[in-house]
């Protein structure tokens, strides 16, 4: 190691888990199976009986949001990466769905519509082509993300660029992903995006009955997403990725190689937000540069801390959440709207890093009396140092 | 060779805006190692502050030169608040940090549209500034670009002085280099993390006043400007000037020969990748300082 950051206060980070005391295994293993089944319940009966058609679809738009959610849950809260850049993931997902979409809804051999409008191209651009059939768009959603992920962060995390450095760098992805789809308007749609998409495999998207169906694609596939993070976080990989969220060095003086397991969690969390930029593409009916830029990318982390970012299920219901909020409030207020959203980072990341969730654990812990849990969420200033902790970049 | 030097100053001039930006930001970078997202918005601060100058003070030239110290310390002043209220607090979680100053600065920029109105608004620039100098060979270089490469010049010089030679600078050299260390050998760290906050955004106001002359003020102005200052500290790396102030230049100019041979767009990509390779080679950036700590 040659390197080096003048040291920061070597000083612990607030432990952000929300996880409460080993409990008989047993038992919970039960608690979760009825709280997935009740998650089902609701999202499978009870919100399709209650809302209307619109309330559903806008339901329908919170869960993708969610499901974003849930890698970052795993990228930060559990691996400390903070990706300031899902937008990107959750974009090429979505792009690569509308790619299709458009392709299909031109018919074989067509063009989509806004080409001729800007572009004055005689023909279909290369790399549009493979998106004409569905047996490579469809996997494309997730696998281009992933595979984008893969290059950034095999290069980034194997030369030990993390903490801030790695958050900037996720952002100017964003940005730079942006510029070049505006740029290239004549291929991309630029700022409009591909927009006004009307058919899903053959499905009329204006029927409000195709419309429920891709509800329920959406929230079957949150819950499925939802096991399979509740297995990676419990497995022994899970137990990996939370050490070296809390000591590098040490995972690595272990034998262990913390770039991959890094790596590993980067790409699924990217797999997760393009599936979600997928699935909201039929949802909502368009996709665009505004949707996934550097501020829609940040706007997706505060869900995260406001449920909890450390935990399985807080930031779906923090994302869930801050999108309804922002819409109940923005349409009135919109200039409330962003002083409200700005005093959520503030209070929230500051004054209560584990989120909503934490609350919960905090309320058990008092319960039991084990130790007093107040000062550990309020308490602000600056701890003391540990001089055996290595400091995190 | 027209066109190369003309490319060559398009990319100096682009360079001199981000050190300006950056150096205020490699301050308080370097300093407490906590990303300051609101630092864009002490810019929009330091432009706005210009505008109002403008309004009670009519000579364009005058107000441009009373703006300069003024927006310095509007700027420091709101780093400063922003100092104590916050980011000391959390010093042990920087990326906490960044999403709070997020907040922070969405919070001003909603602050902006409210005071000022969402339109975005416009100051004259004097005379002076206004024209072209004409150089041999047929190239013409804006005033105005000149006057900004001279003020970041001046501001990195200004800043280098106060480093090396007041007390005032031995002091935060030696935070920068070890805090413990020096807070043992009696400086008050957390005094000198504050004067270190209002001089770097006091800069961040500089900068404001200076990106006056090239475009119009809005409530967003900071958030454009402040991904490619924040690369420029990464890449440079932070605890030392030297290094924002070449890869500013460098960067700008990387932009500019791209902007030229491709597209904008392109030559934003070209400049991400650029970076990303870079840090295949200096993971910390060109300069760094060596200590003995992990990590």
């Amino acid at each position: 190691m040659t390197a080096v950051t003048p040291a920061p206060p070597a000083v612990r980070p607030a432990p952000v888990d929300a996880v409460p005391p080993d409990r008989p295994a047993g038992r919970a293993r039960l608690r979760t199976a009825a709280g997935f089944a009740f998650g089902a319940a609701l999202l499978f009966a009870v919100a399709p009986l209650m809302l209307s058609d619109f309330r559903l679809a806008l339901l329908a738009k919170y869960l993708c949001v969610a499901m974003v959610a849930v890698g970052i849950g795993i990228a930060w809260g559990r691996g400390g990466m903070l990706t300031l850049g899902q937008g990107v993931f959750f974009g090429l997902g979505g792009y690569a769905m509308a790619m299709h979409l458009k392709l299909a809804d031109a018919g074989p051999g067509g063009m989509p519509d806004f080409m001729q409008l800007y572009g004055q191209l005689d023909e279909l651009p290369l790399w549009w082509r493979p998106f004409a059939s569905p047996w490579f768009a469809l996997p494309a959603t997730v696998l281009l993300p992933m595979a984008v992920a893969f290059g950034l962060g095999s290069l980034v995390f194997r030369r030990r660029v993390r903490g801030a450095y790695f958050a900037i760098l996720s952002q100017a992805l964003a940005a730079a992903m942006v510029i070049l789809l505006i740029g290239q308007q004549g291929t991309t749609g630029g700022t409009n995006g591909l927009t006004d998409i009307k058919g899903f495999f053959g499905y009329d998207l204006d029927d409000p009955v195709n419309q429920r169906m891709v509800y329920f694609i959406i929230a079957g596939t949150l819950l499925a997403l939802l096991a399979l993070t509740r297995q990676l976080i419990h497995s022994r990989y899970g137990e990996l990725l939370v050490a070296v969220r809390d000591g590098e060095e040490r995972v690595r003086f272990l034998g262990y190689d913390p770039a991959s397991v890094k790596l590993v969690a980067y790409v699924v969390a990217a797999g997760m937000a393009g599936l979600a930029g997928a699935l909201f593409v039929p949802a909502v009916g368009i996709i665009s540069p505004a949707l996934i830029g550097i501020v829609p990318s940040i706007e997706f982390v505060i869900g995260v801390a406001v449920g909890g970012r450390a935990t399985v299920l807080g930031p779906v219901l923090g994302a869930v959440a801050v999108a309804w909020a922002r819409t109940a409030l923005s349409e009135r207020f919109p200039g409330t709207w962003t002083y409200l959203q700005g005093l959520l980072f503030v209070v929230v990341v500051a004054f209560l890093p584990g989120g909503l969730a934490s609350l919960w654990s905090l309320a058990r812990r008092r319960d039991v009396g084990a130790q007093p849990a107040r000062r550990r969420w309020l308490s602000l200033g600056r701890r003391r140092v540990e001089r055996t902790e290595v400091p995190a970049a | 060779m027209t066109v190369l030097f003309g490319q060559l100053f398009t990319g100096i001039s682009i360079g001199a805006v981000l050190l300006l930006i950056a150096i205020g930001l490699a301050l308080t970078f370097g300093q407490m190692n906590v990303i300051n997202m609101a630092h864009g918005e002490f810019i929009m601060a330091g432009a706005y502050t210009t505008y109002v100058l403008q309004q009670s003070i009519t000579g364009a030239g005058l107000s441009l030169v009373v703006a300069l110290p003024v927006a310095f310390v509007v700027a420091g002043t709101m780093g400063v608040l922003l100092e104590v209220l916050l980011i000391r607090r959390l010093y042990a979680r920087p990326l906490d940090t960044l999403l709070v100053t997020w907040g922070v600065s969405l919070m001003l920029q909603q602050l902006a549209r409210d005071v000022f109105g969402s339109p975005n608004v416009q100051t004259r620039a004097p005379e002076l500034l206004t024209g072209n100098v004409a150089l041999p060979g047929g190239l013409t270089i804006a005033n105005n670009r000149l006057f900004i490469l001279a003020l970041a010049l001046a501001a990195v010089a200004a800043l280098t002085l106060a480093l090396r030679l007041t007390p005032l600078g031995r002091r935060i050299r030696a935070v920068v280099q070890n805090r413990d260390l020096a807070a043992v050998s009696g400086i008050a760290t957390s005094r000198v993390d504050r004067t270190t906050f209002f001089l770097g955004s006091g800069l961040a106001g500089l900068a404001g006043v200076a990106l006056t002359l090239l475009g119009p003020i809005g409530p967003t102005m900071g958030t454009n400007l402040i991904i490619d200052a924040f690369l420029v500290v990464v890449v440079g790396g932070i605890g030392q000037l030297k290094g924002s102030v070449i890869v500013a230049f460098a960067l700008g100019v990387l932009q500019a020969t791209g902007e030229y041979l491709t597209t904008l767009s392109v030559a934003k990509v070209i400049v991400f990748v650029a970076i990303v390779a870079f840090l295949q080679w200096r993971p910390q950036g060109l300069f760094t300082l060596r200590t003995r700590s992990l990590a």
